[in-house]
């Protein structure tokens, strides 16, 4: 039972993915690429969740937390060059 | 049938790793199906934090019964990410407000200074 809903799961984020994707390339503004880009950080998080359960291992946790913390500073930095021109001022 | 501790860890799991990957399905769907950015901020923000939150809840169960004791560090990566998606949301928003909206059309801060988004911070600490 639990290998179907590890492959729904699998699916669910796999799908989620190329969504963020196809946002990525069209979205009309760079705000949509950025909230695209966070997204697609979220959807990996979960994938690797999802195959550290797969596996058996509790390392993908370091990784999945190390993705998180850098997903959030990107999307900070992105956000604060469009708005002020600089990232550090 | 016997209700084992086992078979009720699995069909546990099995359940919240099935809500997790709908929720950030439909988070990810509403990223492509909403029409205006201000409406696209609400689907991935809420949406697909829960999806995360309901597969690390899958992952803290599935540890728990194979392994020796539970584990909580499954439950940082939750915290983290129940914190910061509101802030990028807000980022994201102000990033929005810059470029689409004039500052002629936002109502007055009854301050001596504008709109952060479009003024410099005051250098005084007085006039905070």
């Amino acid at each position: 039972m639990i290998e179907y809903a590890l492959w729904f799961a699998f699916a669910a984020f796999g799908i989620g993915l190329v969504f963020t994707l196809w946002r990525v390339v069209r979205g009309p503004h760079s705000a949509d690429r950025i909230l695209a880009l966070d997204t697609m950080v979220i959807n990996a998080i979960g994938l690797l969740v999802v195959y550290g359960i797969s596996i058996d291992r509790q390392v993908y946790f370091e990784a999945a937390m190390l993705i998180a913390m850098v997903g959030f500073v990107s999307t900070v930095a992105y956000c604060r060059f469009i708005l002020r021109g600089d990232i550090i001022e | 049938m016997d209700w084992d501790i086992e078979l009720i860890g699995e069909i546990l799991v099995s359940a919240f790793l099935v809500i997790g990957g709908l929720f950030a399905l439909v988070g990810s769907f509403g990223l492509v199906r909403l029409r205006d950015c201000m409406q696209r901020l609400h689907a991935p923000t809420k949406a697909t934090t829960l999806g995360i939150g309901g597969v690390l809840i899958a992952s803290m169960i599935h540890f728990g019964m194979s392994g020796e004791q539970i584990s909580f560090h499954e439950l940082l990566i939750t915290v983290f990410l129940f914190l910061t998606a509101p802030l990028t949301a807000n980022f994201i928003a102000k990033a929005y407000l810059v470029y689409r909206v004039e500052e002629s059309d936002l109502p007055p801060t009854t301050g001596k200074y504008g709109w952060a988004i479009y003024h410099d911070p005051p250098k005084d600490p007085a006039d905070l």
